[in-house]
């Protein structure tokens, strides 16, 4: 989703990386790239300006100086900027003591209300609570029947009567007293922050139903406007935290990242697809770390505890250092992955990803004839993949419908694997706690399998504190271990 | 416990996904070797991925089959009589008359104070034109999300035109920048082309977008609009994805008197354009206007059910007369990339076009829109209609040198 941002920003820093001696101009001419990224990301302008003065001034301060690799220095300055500007805390959920937890969502025409009404409902069932929807957004054609036909499928009930939304917000509250629910999630309609009369009636609902949270739904893609209509909600309602929707198209949500820093109110939640399970809590910092090119750990590892069957996983690990995985272990741990969502998605958080892989854009259906290939292999097969003969090739490539070079491919790639995991395992690779030895980083040639990448930046990861801000942690580019051949 | 896990998924991913991309880079070069043995120009870019497993049009999976109830998916051939909504047909004069009063860009945007003051109200106060001029400049420019580049552009000729003292004054540069991006939108086709086929040959109108942009609801003022022009509509469903999205349109359709079809909630969108166009056919209606899911341009997939709603909407008696995307206001930088890939997944062989136009909506609210003009001066879109609010006569046409004056109004 951050891609491009990101990307942006590596061939920038790429330019003065290593440089013995910077000049102002040479800051300049960084800076001015930088600057061009973030507004084309659309952070909003006076943010970029704020922004760009403090590291203006740091910048020129250290290219004046006579330090060692003023280049290593200037990235770290932009990075940690920009990790300030990004980052902050996780907005955590507090319970009312006194339920129900009432929770506001409001924002313009389109944002994305109704549907994040309804994720947010089903992440606070998932967390063991009960929620009751009201849909208090009695404008829109059918807006209430959305909402009831989304609560069905999370089943969870829905509140909504005819007539006015005030009065409806009101009695939905009573009705989730009465009904026992510990949490109430109210559905206005969308407004725009210049329409005062509008703005009244979203400011009588929360007066009459006293909110615990109220979340500004954003639309990752909204552009500079996103500020001034986040201040006037603010103004109007108390904003706790923002949703950002639709974070899964390629939009840079720079905008709505922006909002942070100018009502100093944090992206509570994002919505990063249609499904209703596609949406999570947001992690600031974590952000960051992806939006700078160094994937989303503690986001991908969390996903992983839930979609991995964790004595299975472990039993895979310890086959892994011995060098005995098998491509049926492969079979099994590939449809573990598959349960964690769509492959893009898992590769964006990923660290250390060449951008070769990440815009490759892989369709979890081209993973098939792998599993197809596999399938149609004999148990001895894929145990010793060495084996496979011209007549086995044959008949694999038949049985799964595929062509012997497909097949002999896999396993001339699965075998150059097996090796490199023999030795990880012998340099005891990735003991937790132990950190990880640079010499694994070693440059292979042989094809795209650049494991040796994983080792180099795996061990750091439990309990690494403060991911991103971390100084030195990564960085651009060169963060990125270079196992992988940046192309063929 | 952690690295366990990122070992194995960084494994399954290098794994399997080398094996897809060196396949995939592979049948690339076969490709493209067989191309060039024959001596047909090459075309990597078009499509170089061979999609094997075949990617099919429609990909339920991937629209989360498991959450709605598995209605079937009806084959186009499927009798659609029963399932159509037929509403009364409601005599045209039975539309609001107050229709006929549109208003113009400049009476809804004169709540808005005028260029004079905000952004340009520095710029024309100080004497002559120096460096805090420029930056005032850019700043309006950028707030607006005309964009970076355009921006540079635009400012790069204007500093041309000050170095050359041809433009001394400040008022003079704010009327040079005025009549520059005038004169960009100037000579653009912006009529909504019906042409009359005959009897049973009804036009089709297709409405896509992004998610939330109010593509339905443009349907909606659009059909009201043509309705009070006298003209017989008929608005399809095409939206089988969203919760209650043919009720919103039904709604629309009641209250203009249009023809209203419908299908399943989450079928198959061509079938649904398909019967709304045989349908109009057959009762010799003049227009259809086809409503379409939300989509972000970035899913493959439903670019590919995009095309072939496209495909299928003229395969019958209909002739697509207008292709329109539909764009927010408020839409930033991202709406750039969103004409760009929708107008090259719907592209045509025959026309070589893919959208024939832009509708701007919610502009009545504190964004600005700019980013149509990127749109329109780089990828030759241009800006049909403009949604100025929520009544149906808020939706007018679009006016370049209104457009451009509101880009500078300070709300």
């Amino acid at each position: 989703m951050f891609e491009s941002l990101s990307s942006r920003l590596e061939g920038v820093i790429k330019k003065i990386r290593g440089k013995g001696r910077l000049t102002e101009a040479d800051v300049d001419e960084v800076l001015k790239e930088i600057r061009t990224a973030l507004l084309e990301a659309d952070v909003n302008v006076g943010v970029v300006r704020a922004v760009m003065g403090r590291i203006r001034e740091q910048a020129i301060g250290v290219a004046l100086s006579p330090v060692l690799d003023p280049g290593q220095q200037v990235v770290k300055i932009v990075n940690s900027e920009l990790t300030a500007m990004l980052g902050g805390e996780t907005l955590k959920i507090t319970f009312s003591s006194r339920p129900p937890t009432v929770v506001l969502m409001a924002g313009l025409q389109g944002s994305g209300k109704t549907t994040n009404s309804a994720k947010l409902a089903r992440w606070f069932k998932s967390q063991g609570r009960q929620p009751l929807l009201v849909g208090a957004d009695l404008q829109r054609p059918a807006a209430v029947e959305q909402l009831r036909t989304l609560g069905r499928q999370i089943d969870v009930p829905v509140f909504s009567e005819p007539g006015d939304p005030v009065s409806t917000a009101a009695r939905g509250l009573a009705e989730a007293r009465r009904l026992g629910k510990d949490v109430l999630i109210v559905d206005t309609a969308g407004r725009l922050s210049i329409d005062t009369e509008m703005m009244e009636q979203v400011r009588q609902i929360s007066q009459q139903i006293e909110p615990d949270y109220t979340f500004l739904v954003i639309d990752a893609m909204t552009g500079q406007d996103a500020v001034g209509v986040a201040e006037a909600f603010h103004a109007t309602l108390a904003i706790d935290g923002v949703i950002m929707s639709k974070l899964d198209g390629d939009a840079r949500g720079g905008a709505a990242l922006s909002v942070k820093e100018v009502i100093g109110r944090p992206i509570a939640f994002a919505s990063t697809g249609e499904k209703l399970t596609e949406f999570e809590q947001f992690h600031p910092d974590r952000m960051a770390g992806r939006i700078l090119g160094m994937g989303d750990m503690l986001t991908l590892i969390e996903q992983a505890e839930q979609a991995f069957e964790k004595e299975q996983a472990e039993a895979a690990a310890e086959k892994l250092l011995e060098g005995e995985f098998t491509l049926d272990d492969f079979l099994e741990q590939m449809q573990q992955l598959k349960k964690m969502g769509p492959l893009g998605n898992i590769l964006g958080m990923m660290p250390g990803m060449p951008k070769e892989l990440k815009g490759a854009q892989i369709g979890d259906d081209e993973l098939k004839p792998i599993e197809a290939i596999i399938r149609s292999m004999t148990p001895m097969e894929r145990r010793k993949p060495d084996i496979i003969n011209g007549s086995r090739r044959t008949r694999i490539a038949a049985g799964s419908g595929t062509s012997v070079t497909q097949v002999s491919q896999l396993v001339k790639q699965f075998s150059e694997m097996q090796k490199m995991m023999k030795r990880m395992g012998a340099m005891g690779m990735g003991r937790p706690g132990k950190k990880g030895k640079k010499a694994s980083k070693g440059k292979r040639s042989g094809g795209l399998l650049g494991m040796p990448n994983v080792p180099g930046g795996l061990p750091n990861l439990p309990g690494m504190p403060g991911l991103p801000g971390a100084p030195g942690a990564g960085g651009f580019g060169d963060g990125l271990p270079s196992g992988f051949p940046r192309s063929k | 416990m952690e690295w366990i896990y990122l070992a194995l998924i960084a494994l399954v991913l290098v794994f399997g996904i080398g094996v897809v991309v060196v396949n995939r880079r592979r049948s690339t070069e076969l490709n493209q070797e067989r191309t060039s043995e024959i001596v047909r120009p090459p075309r990597p870019a078009v499509d170089p991925r061979p999609q094997p497993g075949a990617t099919g049009v429609l990909e339920p999976d991937l629209r989360e089959p498991d959450l709605r109830e598995p209605e079937v998916v009806e084959p186009e051939v499927v009798e659609p009589e029963p399932r159509l909504v037929e509403p009364e047909i409601v005599e045209p004069q039975l539309v609001e008359p107050e229709v006929v009063e549109r208003p113009t860009f400049r009476s809804r945007m004169s709540k808005a104070r005028s260029a004079l003051t905000g952004a340009f109200l520095g710029i024309r106060t100080r004497d002559g034109i120096t460096a805090d001029t420029w930056d005032d400049l850019e700043e309006a420019l950028l707030r607006a999300d005309v964009g970076v580049r355009v921006t540079d552009e635009l400012l790069a000729g204007l500093r041309a035109r000050v170095a050359s003292k041809e433009i001394a004054t400040p008022d003079a540069l704010l009327d040079a920048l005025r009549t520059e991006m005038t004169g960009r939108l100037e000579g653009a086709d912006r009529v909504l082309h019906l042409v009359d086929g005959g009897t049973g040959s009804p036009n089709v109108w297709l409405f896509v977008g992004v998610n939330g942009v109010g593509k339905t609801t443009t349907i909606g003022k659009v059909g009201a609009l043509q309705r009070g022009e006298g003209r017989s509509v008929l608005m399809a469903a095409g939206d089988t994805f969203r919760a209650a999205a043919a009720e919103q349109l039904a709604t629309w359709a009641e209250r203009s008197g249009s023809e209203f079809v419908r299908g399943a909630e989450g079928g198959d969108p061509s079938s649904v354009i398909f019967d709304g166009v045989e349908r109009a056919a057959a009762r010799d209606i003049d227009l259809v206007l086809a409503d379409t899911a939300g989509r972000l341009h970035t899913k493959t997939n439903l670019m590919d059910e995009l095309r072939k709603v496209r495909r299928v909407a003229a395969k019958g008696a209909g002739r697509v007369t207008e292709v329109l995307l539909v764009i927010d206001a408020t839409t930033g930088q991202n709406g750039l990339t969103q004409a760009r890939q929708f107008g090259e997944a719907l592209v045509t062989d025959d026309t070589g076009i893919g959208l024939t136009g832009v509708v701007l909506t919610k502009l009545d609210g504190s964004a600005k829109g700019g980013i149509v003009f990127a749109i329109e001066t780089e990828l030759g879109i241009p800006v049909k209609l403009v949604g100025l609010g929520e009544t149906i006569g808020d939706l007018v046409p679009f006016d370049p040198a209104q457009f451009v004056d509101a880009l500078f109004a300070e709300s």
